[in-house]
């Protein structure tokens, strides 16, 4: 554990030194500042941010977190010939990757909220912002080091990295109105419901549908959506989903990283 | 004998003259009733209402009588049966609180009823309570003006609407307010009506519901926040401007449903926030113009059997749909209208894209066949299957194109 606190210092420290991270963070904090300067209409702001939240993110904690692992392979073979503990290493990694990275985010997101004084108008809507960008972050950085442990070649690895964004952000969806109109004399209320707690990123998109009452233009399907969303069990299952995301992939790898032969 | 003459002259004169006489009714003096002060009246009189409750039932007022409240006197029906029935012309009716008049499935028991009758007034009164509030039958050239109307809203069945009109012509309807009833303004078989200013809100059912209520004109009323909006059907020659439609949410909510209307005028209204803006369905001939659509649902819902429409100089900002429809051809015209959603350009800076713009996008003919798949609303696979769509259009109807997008909104 102390080991695993000792990485991580040092992987933020790093981090936020490589200035990637501070790019990150500027880019979402002029993103939110345009946004605003723009449009008077705060809402309208709000949807763009989540849009391009729900896009940005996944694709920057994928490709960070591999590219990231790709290049300290080095580092980590010299740790691994000190005396330590593989696991704690690992996770200190994980950590000390995807901690910064989540912290850019919340400081860029945030602060232009702070600048036009909407915090106090839009507090629940920031929260969710906050919660869900945060959340998509460690979701993907786990993915993304588990693509790196099991790939070795960077090419490789990187490709799959895209294709697995393409998976969760495009491709899901295309299944999803496919299983729409192919059972389209099914019920299929639940499936859907299903469906999209098991993909974090539309996940996202859903709940914050909800949140702005889209399901009154559903009918009927609307309805069980938000009577699901909108109960303790609806929010207890999306964060199990959520948190399985992150624990799934993160056992795997570091199991992987154990064994592993450098 | 000149003298004698014009004796005769004065007497002539004197009882040519109508001299009509004011009754006072209050709880102290003579008069204690309104029924009997109806009683005493004659063609012509004014009875004039002190403070106090008067319960005196059903009040049938049938003489020509000006019946006027001082400092609101409260007119209580005690939920049984109607309050007033007005069954003479020239009647007005103002200044009071008429309360309770009772709940009844077989008689639409009304706070006030004007049965067949010409020139009534019904101006500055409070309803409070009522089944119906005020209800014209078979009545003609009469104002119901600044009222404030409240209703019970319980449940559909046994409210009343707010303002109901069968059979009238020439009614002018204005500056009232009307609040929980069923109906709001409920009009049926009705003739050159003016409905003006008028603000109703939180109505069980509609904000307006009309039916065959041909050449009557809808001026700047407000709409809000009624149970399934506003709807209207089987009428023509209706002209709607400057309307406020807004926050109209829900399921089976609209800003307007429009069915089987034919050679009407919308322009200048503003639906905002609303599950559907317009919807139309059998609709002909309508000139829909310099509306603004602002964050609806869908702005335009227009139904394969709706042609001959114009729209032209609207403004769609914000809304998640501009424009759906389930047809795949196209019979109405989309002209010079400000579509947030143009990213064409202007070259010869007329002010106008020099691409066409295609309203209905792929996604919205997708939801229109499979309501399911909404959820995938903000998807960028969605929006990848949409531009995909508005290059090459294959699913949605080729004709249907704005031909000359305004590139910046209209004020």
């Amino acid at each position: 554990m102390n080991l695993m606190m000792k990485v991580l210092r040092y992987e933020i420290h790093n981090s936020i030194r490589s200035k990637w991270v501070i790019l990150y963070t500027f880019f979402f904090f002029l993103l939110g500042y345009t946004l605003f300067s723009l449009s008077s209409d705060v809402n309208k702001a709000y949807i763009s941010l989540m849009n391009i939240v729900l896009i940005v993110i996944p694709l920057v904690s994928l490709i960070f977190g591999a590219i990231y692992l790709y290049s300290s392979r080095e580092f980590i073979e010299m740790m691994l010939s000190q005396p330590i503990d593989r696991k704690s290493l690992f996770t200190g990694i994980y950590f000390g990757t995807s901690i910064p990275l989540a912290a850019g985010y919340l400081i860029g997101i945030v602060t232009p909220f702070l600048i036009f004084g909407k915090v106090k108008e839009q507090t629940e809507g920031l929260m969710f912002l906050v919660l869900i960008g945060i959340a998509l972050t460690f979701v993907f950085t786990a993915i993304s080091f588990l693509i790196t442990v099991l790939q070795d070649d960077k090419a490789k690895g990187l490709g799959l990295i895209i294709l697995i964004w393409l998976i969760f952000s495009v491709i899901y969806d295309g299944i999803m109105l496919f299983v729409v109109y192919y059972f389209e004399e099914y019920p299929l209320e639940k499936v859907m419901i299903a469906l999209s707690v098991i993909n974090p990123i539309d996940l996202g998109r859903i709940l914050f549908l909800m949140k702005f009452n889209i399901s009154a233009l559903m009918g009927y399907t609307g309805a069980v959506f938000q009577s699901f969303f909108g109960s303790t069990l609806g929010v207890l299952l999306s964060a199990i989903g959520l948190l399985l995301w992150i624990a799934v992939p993160l056992f795997f790898s570091t199991k992987i990283f154990r064994k592993k032969d450098f | 004998m000149k003298f004698s003459f014009s004796i005769l002259l004065l007497i002539i004169l004197c009882s040519s003259i109508n001299f009509s006489e004011t009754i006072i009714v209050s709880k102290s003096g003579k008069v204690k009733s309104i029924s009997a002060a109806l009683n005493l009246a004659n063609d012509g009189d004014e009875i004039l209402i002190e403070e106090g409750t008067y319960e005196e039932g059903n009040i049938i007022v049938k003489k020509s009588v000006k019946i006027r409240g001082k400092g609101f006197p409260v007119i209580d029906g005690k939920g049984d049966g109607e309050v007033f029935t007005v069954l003479a012309d020239d009647v007005l009716i103002e200044g009071f609180i008429i309360k309770n008049s009772g709940i009844s499935y077989l008689e639409e028991n009304a706070g006030v009823r004007l049965e067949e009758v010409r020139n009534c007034t019904v101006t500055n009164n409070r309803f409070i309570n009522n089944f119906f509030a005020v209800y014209l039958a078979k009545t003609a050239n009469c104002l119901i003006s600044n009222n404030h109307i409240e209703g019970i809203k319980k449940r559909e069945t046994n409210s009343g609407n707010g303002i109901h009109l069968w059979y009238c012509k020439n009614i002018t309807v204005e500056k009232n307010t009307i609040l929980n009833h069923r109906d709001g303004i409920y009009f049926e078989f009705v003739r050159h009506g003016k409905i003006e200013n008028n603000f109703s809100k939180g109505n069980l059912r509609y904000g307006l519901h009309f039916m065959f209520s041909d050449s009557c004109e809808y001026r700047k009323n407000t709409f809000e926040l009624n149970g399934a909006g506003v709807a209207v059907m089987y009428t023509k020659n209706v002209l709607m401007e400057e309307n406020i439609f807004k926050l109209n949410w829900g399921p089976a909510s609209y800003g307007i449903l429009l069915k089987e209307i034919s050679d009407s005028e919308i322009s200048n209204n503003l639906f905002e926030e609303n599950s559907i803006g317009i919807y139309m369905e059998g609709c002909s001939r309508i000139t829909i113009e310099q509306n603004d659509f602002v964050k609806n649902g869908w702005a335009l819902k227009l139904m394969a059997n709706s042609m001959g429409n114009y729209f032209y100089e609207n403004n769609f900002v914000a809304n998640s749909f501009d424009l759906s429809t389930n047809s795949r051809q196209n019979f109405n015209t989309f002209e010079r209208n400000y579509w947030a959603n143009y990213s064409g350009y202007d070259l010869d800076k007329d002010g106008y894209g020099d691409v066409p713009f295609r309203p209905v996008t792929m996604f919205s003919m997708m939801v229109e066949d499979q309501p399911t798949s909404l959820i995938l609303l903000n998807s960028l696979f969605i929006k990848i299957l949409d531009v995909a769509e508005s290059i090459v259009p294959a699913i949605t109807p080729k004709a249907l194109t704005d031909p000359k997008p305004k590139m910046s909104s209209y004020n």
